[in-house]
């Protein structure tokens, strides 16, 4: 790991979220990419056929990792390219740094890519004497705010029009003062004009990969606005970060994923532009990089193959889950503290930099399976979030006050009078508490919930009783 | 051991791969050289008049312009009445298409530049390698003929598309591609392109003209 994770302090973040009014706002938007996936799928009679191909393609992929690896570095070299491997952050930090030092490099643009996030590759520029400038309009915005990414894809959907107002103004100082920015048009406006002429100047561009193809060598980019063609086509030199698990067998296989990669991520049919790059400028080309190299990043991947959180490895990072999450709703992408959010980021980010660190992620969780629900390659989040916090309980890593709470628990649960007892006290107790309105703003012991939202109050007797009322009225 | 080979190792330690490995590389090389198809969407299929209506409605709901011409001869003066409509300049960049070379832009006003674009290019014209009724998406590959910067750098990309190179689906342009290029073999550059250039990340607002084209212009001809 090389970002520093505030993760270890999940809890502290979510209250701040939860008190942030702005973000709060900001934070509304959900709506539209859960609405505008379902109408994406309910029109494709196919969607749920391709949901399925798409998952045999990556466990198919994924069984045979080392030899589509294999062929795929053999297919980039014969294209004139350059493959580099990076065992983790720090190795691919320096490969990328050397490369662009050998390629001169003063400015670099990039595309918008979270494993570049995830190796920290923009202070690394920076602390190279390289200018690191990103291009996605979203990407751009944060960087300015020395900001994360919030969102997988939607980088800067916890700013507000008025903050990238305000980012701008201070970033842009040679526009009149007096310009007009309230309208987002204008905003997009003036990103276009800055971000041409950085296009324009640079030196090296780096892009990420959504897929790499072993039967030709080629990178898949997916963009809506270009800025990853115009990252990885003016510049001499073009640098690709990925991880192991982007690899597909073929053309057709990538296809098959592009077609459930869109419509989860942002209910498009297609992405405005799907590049498929191989290797550098061919002789009789007039524009392309003249070196095409590629970073193959593990990062702690390899290690979760054959286990039980492999099946994380099938994800295209269409963040779906998050959009459907009411974690994420509720608290955003930066409280999770590390480069992943939302039920993946969950599941993810303490396969990547530990359970001690990222333990608590996968407790943020109301199990209502939305997440497993909308993926588009299927990954049983809910059950690899289940897996996390039995890990973290074998370990001891959970808080006092749960594990103390569970044995409290488990001493009643294991003595069934005892338990019906106790249950039948509770129930009535609050449900007194509650007073007739069926909700309680406050519980004993119960703050951590009641302090932002109301607890149902039990209505009636317990469970356990009324199903002994009801299967004794059926016989 | 470098980077790589402890990569490799721990991969094949992890996947718990030892001794015989005949099985798993037959298979890896029978699906790299079949390259099975898997789900085809039913949506762009049919004849050419069929994949032609699919296309231009999907090109359209993409927020692309599309005009349908009789035959090359016409293309030159569509492309100008575009222009004139729009109030965009009279002047148009292009690659060494022979396809475009022989259409008469001399009977237009149009001033004609060549070559790769600087990125002070407003309008520019390519020749799509093919379309995909089932998206309405533009296939676009690099060289001299029409070289990418022209898809990305103008404000105003017009396309070319022959009715008869618009094909149902993605897996119908991998196989004209590796009929002009060999199994396996690519263009430098592929670009599938679906509408003009697009930003949502302001407030979630969608806009038009991001980092690439504004508009999306396709001239099909019969």
């Amino acid at each position: 790991m090389s970002v520093i994770a505030t993760t270890p302090k999940f809890k502290e973040n979510v209250h701040a979220a939860l008190i942030d009014a702005r973000l709060q706002g900001a934070l509304s938007f959900s709506r539209n990419f859960t609405n505008r996936r379902a109408a994406a799928a309910e029109r494709l009679p196919e969607f749920e056929a391709l949901r399925d191909s798409a998952r045999a393609i990556k466990d198919h992929t994924l069984a045979h990792l080392d030899l589509y690896l294999d062929a795929y570095e053999q297919k980039v070299r014969e294209s004139g390219g350059q493959i580099h491997y990076a065992e983790d952050a720090e190795e691919a930090r320096r490969i990328i740094i050397d490369l662009c030092k050998s390629f001169g490099a003063k400015s670099v643009t990039k595309g918008k890519s979270m494993i570049a996030e995830e190796i920290g590759l923009n202070d690394a520029l920076e602390a190279a004497g390289m200018e690191p400038v990103e291009t996605d309009l979203g990407e751009y915005i944060i960087q300015l705010r020395h900001e994360a990414p919030s969102h997988i894809i939607a980088p800067a959907i916890h700013v507000t029009k008025k903050d990238v107002e305000e980012e701008f103004r201070k970033a842009h100082r040679d526009l009149p003062a007096n310009r007009d920015l309230s309208q987002p048009e204008q905003l997009l406006a003036e990103a276009r004009a800055i971000l041409r002429a950085k296009f324009l100047a640079a030196d090296v561009g780096i892009t990420g990969a959504n897929f790499l193809i072993a039967e030709t060598g080629t990178s898949i980019i997916v963009t809506n606005e270009g800025n990853g063609d115009l990252t990885q086509i003016l510049p001499k030199a073009h640098i690709v970060i990925a991880s192991i698990e982007k690899i597909v067998p073929t053309l057709e296989d990538a296809a098959q994923l592009l077609r459930v990669l869109a419509r989860s991520a942002t209910g498009q049919d297609a992405s405005v532009y799907t590049t498929l790059s191989t290797g550098p400028r061919r002789p009789d080309d007039p524009d392309g990089p003249s070196a095409y190299h590629v970073v193959i990043l593990d990062n702690g991947r390899s290690n979760m193959l054959g286990g039980e959180f492999e099946d994380m490895l099938r994800c295209i990072r269409c963040g779906a889950c998050m959009n459907h999450c009411p974690v994420y709703q509720a608290v955003g992408g930066h409280a999770y503290g590390w480069v992943y959010p939302g039920p993946m980021g969950a599941v993810l980010t303490p396969s990547l930099i530990g359970v001690a660190e990222g333990g608590q992620l996968p407790n943020a969780s109301t199990f209502c399976g939305r997440c497993e629900q909308v993926c588009p390659v299927r990954i049983p989040l809910p059950k690899l979030m289940r897996h996390w916090r039995e890990r973290e309980f074998e370990r001891r890593l959970s808080p006092a006050p749960l594990r103390y709470g569970l044995a409290f628990w488990a001493f009643f649960a294991r003595r069934p009078a005892l338990y019906r007892f106790a249950t039948s006290i509770a129930a009535r107790s609050l449900n007194l508490l509650g007073r007739g309105k069926g909700r309680l703003s406050w519980a004993p012991l119960a703050g951590g919930w009641t302090d932002y939202r109301d607890l149902a109050a039990p209505q009636g007797r317990t469970f356990q009783s009324q199903w002994r009322a009801k299967s004794g009225a059926v016989k | 051991m470098n980077a790589r080979d402890a990569i490799f190792a721990n991969i094949r330690r992890s996947l718990g791969v030892k001794g015989d490995e005949a099985p798993r590389r037959f298979e890896v090389e029978a699906r790299l050289a079949k390259a099975p198809p898997g789900v085809v969407p039913n949506r762009g299929q049919g004849d050419v008049e069929a994949r032609l209506a699919t296309f231009k409605a999907e090109a359209e709901r993409a927020q692309a312009t599309v005009e349908v011409v009789e035959s090359l001869n016409d293309a030159p003066e569509a492309v100008a009445r575009f222009l004139r409509d729009n109030n965009c300049p009279a002047t148009l960049r292009m690659g060494a298409d022979a396809r475009l070379a022989a259409m008469a832009w001399g009977a237009t006003a149009l001033e004609i530049l060549h070559g790769a674009s600087d990125g002070h290019d407003l309008n520019a014209t390519a020749f799509a390698f093919a379309g995909i009724a089932e998206t309405g998406t533009l296939a676009l590959v690099s060289g001299p003929d029409n070289p990418t910067t022209l898809n990305f750098l103008p404000d105003n990309e017009i396309v070319i598309l022959k009715k008869d190179e618009i094909v149902a689906d993605y897996e119908s342009v991998f196989a004209k591609m590796r009929g002009a290029y060999g199994k396996g073999g690519t263009p430098r550059t592929l670009n599938f392109v679906t509408g003009p250039s697009r930003s949502a990340d302001i407030e979630q607002t969608l806009l038009l003209g991001a980092h690439g084209p504004r508009r999306l212009h396709i001239v099909i001809v019969g």
